[in-house]
């Protein structure tokens, strides 16, 4: 299934050069260099702490990085507006949902439409024709979107009645509606059950064969990493450690010491079967 | 019994085309069959359903804890007297002016501090709005007239041609300007501003990573909100004839957060649900007005108890429980 070459057919989407974080005396991120490619799922993982969440913090404009630059789709964006950087083709995701709890699923969706958009204060008083014709394309798109992710039915339900797995598909329809070129999902499986995370991976392969799109993804959930990436980034303590296809990640000494530590007595037959029972 | 009673005016206020019907109805025959006092006592209704508006963005739509708003009424009202009284430029050509230097005033004092979330912002408002007090009493260039203010502003007129010197005139100066607002705010909520606003309220960092430049529209309410309370300034000042200090208290910005807090956050018929509340509440209790603060106290702490989101909260979406059935009817 996977190779061991990249695929690097696609251009670069997504480039870091020397990424440095510090908080106070903690680097948090040292150095990190990667690429993603046009079309590639993309997974960033590491033990807790590795810095993988503040790559993504930097990435999407929440922190500014004290070394290094960002460039996507060979722009710098290294310490742009997150705003800014949303309209530029990046959207994110958070590790712990966060919707507009009591706004209704389309409007939710509808928000990740207004950096598409652009009627002002007096436009949207007067209801210019401008105006009308851009609130009907957001209308349309935003019931596209929930008609993808299946929730037509609760359009009109605030956002916080809906079940947690339909929470996690509504913010992913929401930064899908920014229409972005990157999708950037911070542990997308946490909290699902394994029947939901089965979905969420035949969801975010169709996302890929359907939409022009390139998803970064920091998962801890071993099964979606190998299931669904075609390129694997590891982290551990602010650095890169290894990079590659999925198989050859799983099996590398380096990876596995930073995950289990030193001794290589110490396994997890749990994972190893899920492994096997994918590949 | 009582809550059939109360479905059923609901029904009638959610049927729009009846019910604008039916408020024009009664705001034009109204004044002509009731007392000057009562005309005066709907002139301040207004007045408060204005600043309740205006806080009402700020609050209400972007959830920004503002306690210092009576400061935009007060530069709004200040604005007018002092051009008014110095130039003799007429009130009613004050108006678009009072927004403006109101707006301009929110913009130059909430750019640094917009930041702010919650209970800061709060505190830093309850600041801005006392010094704006101070200044004022402080007759800064011989300005403001100090604790005195400012009197003998005109009555509201266009240079001769409008002129409005009676109360029905007055009562129907600050409605028409109310029915405008609630109608341009009305068309606000229901755009991709009203709808960025709500985000920011509900999840700012969420708002930022779905592509909202949070920090603009933050300011952009604030510049509204104290444009339209600057509009409420002109009004108020051109009616009292005069302006002092006394009148921008730290307890007006409360009366307005109360009448945001009444109605419901973001609701636009709260808000005059709210405004009518404390603007006919001190009227009605005129004879007891040494009780009056009780109950006005017992009030807001039922309410809190048994109605936390308002008397009208605002209705998202069209329909709740429909969809919920349509599932399960379809089965799958």
């Amino acid at each position: 299934m996977t190779e061991n070459s990249r695929n690097t057919k696609g251009k670069v989407v997504l480039q870091t050069q020397g990424l440095t974080k510090v908080f106070g005396g903690l680097t948090a991120v040292s150095k990190f260099d990667f690429q993603i490619h046009q079309g590639e799922i993309c997974s960033l993982i590491g033990p807790n702490g590795a810095g993988k969440t503040t790559v993504f913090n930097v990435v999407t404009g929440i922190y500014k990085p004290e070394y290094g630059e960002v460039f996507f789709m060979g722009k710098n964006i290294t310490g742009k507006k997150t705003h800014e950087i949303v309209s530029y083709g990046i959207a994110r995701t958070f590790q712990n949902i966060r919707l507009f709890p009591d706004m209704t699923c389309l409007e939710n969706i509808k928000a990740g439409q207004h950096c598409r958009s652009s009627a002002g204060l007096w436009a949207s008083i007067f209801r210019t024709p401008h105006q009308r014709k851009e609130e009907r394309h957001i209308q349309e798109i935003a019931e596209s979107r929930i008609r993808q992710i299946d929730l037509w039915n609760f359009r009109d339900e605030p956002a916080k009645n809906i079940a947690y797995g339909s929470q996690r598909r509504l913010e992913i329809a929401r930064a899908l509606a920014t229409e972005p070129a990157l999708l950037i999902l911070d542990e997308p499986s946490s909290g699902l059950n394994p029947r939901e995370t089965q979905d969420l991976m035949k969801f975010l392969k169709n996302l890929i064969a359907e939409d022009d799109l390139t998803i970064l993804l920091i998962e801890h959930d071993m099964n979606v990493v190998m299931g669904v990436s075609d390129w694997v980034i590891v982290m551990d303590d602010g650095r890169k450690i290894a990079e590659g296809p999925p198989l050859q990640i799983y099996n590398d000494p380096l990876v596995i010491e930073a995950y289990l530590g030193k001794d290589d007595e110490i396994q997890e037959p749990d994972r190893d079967e899920q492994v096997r029972g994918n590949g | 019994m009582k809550h059939n009673a109360f479905l059923r005016i609901k029904e009638f206020f959610t049927s729009r085309p009846k019910t604008a019907f039916a408020a024009v109805a009664v705001f034009i025959v109204y004044p002509f069959l009731v007392s000057d006092y009562y005309i005066d006592v709907t002139f301040y209704f207004g007045i408060y359903a204005l600043l309740g508006l205006s806080l009402n963005i700020v609050l209400g739509e972007v959830g920004l804890f503002d306690l210092g708003h009576a400061c935009f009424y007060a530069i709004g009202a200040y604005t007018t007297a002092i051009l008014n009284t110095r130039f003799g430029i007429p009130v009613l050509a004050l108006l678009p002016v009072s927004a403006v230097a109101a707006a301009l005033f929110a913009y130059i004092v909430c750019s640094p501090i917009i930041h702010l979330r919650g209970d800061y912002l709060c505190i830093v408002t309850i600041g801005m709005g006392e010094i704006v007090r101070l200044a004022l009493i402080n007759n800064p260039f011989n300005l403001t007239g100090g604790p005195n203010g400012v009197f003998g502003i005109d009555f509201p007129s266009l240079g001769g041609a409008i002129v409005i010197d009676s109360s029905i005139e007055y009562y129907f100066l600050i409605w028409i300007v109310v029915v405008l607002s609630i109608l341009g705010l009305g068309k606000l909520q229901d755009s991709r501003i009203g709808r960025a606003w709500n985000c920011i309220r509900e999840d700012q960092t969420a708002a930022e990573a779905s592509g909202i430049d949070v920090r603009f529209y933050k300011l952009l309410a604030f510049m509204l909100g104290a444009a339209l309370a600057g509009v409420g300034g002109n009004i108020y000042a051109s009616k009292l004839m005069c302006v002092s200090p006394e009148s921008f208290t730290f307890w007006e910005s409360c009366l307005m957060f109360c009448i945001v807090l009444i109605g419901g956050m973001g609701s636009i018929p709260g808000v005059l649900i709210g405004a009518a509340f404390i603007s006919l509440f001190p009227e009605i209790f005129r004879p007891f007005a040494m009780y009056r603060m009780l109950v006005f106290g017992a009030v807001m702490i039922l309410m809190m108890m048994f109605r936390p989101g308002g008397f009208w909260p605002r209705k998202r979406g069209a329909v709740s429980f429909d969809p919920l059935l349509e599932v399960r009817g379809r089965d799958d």
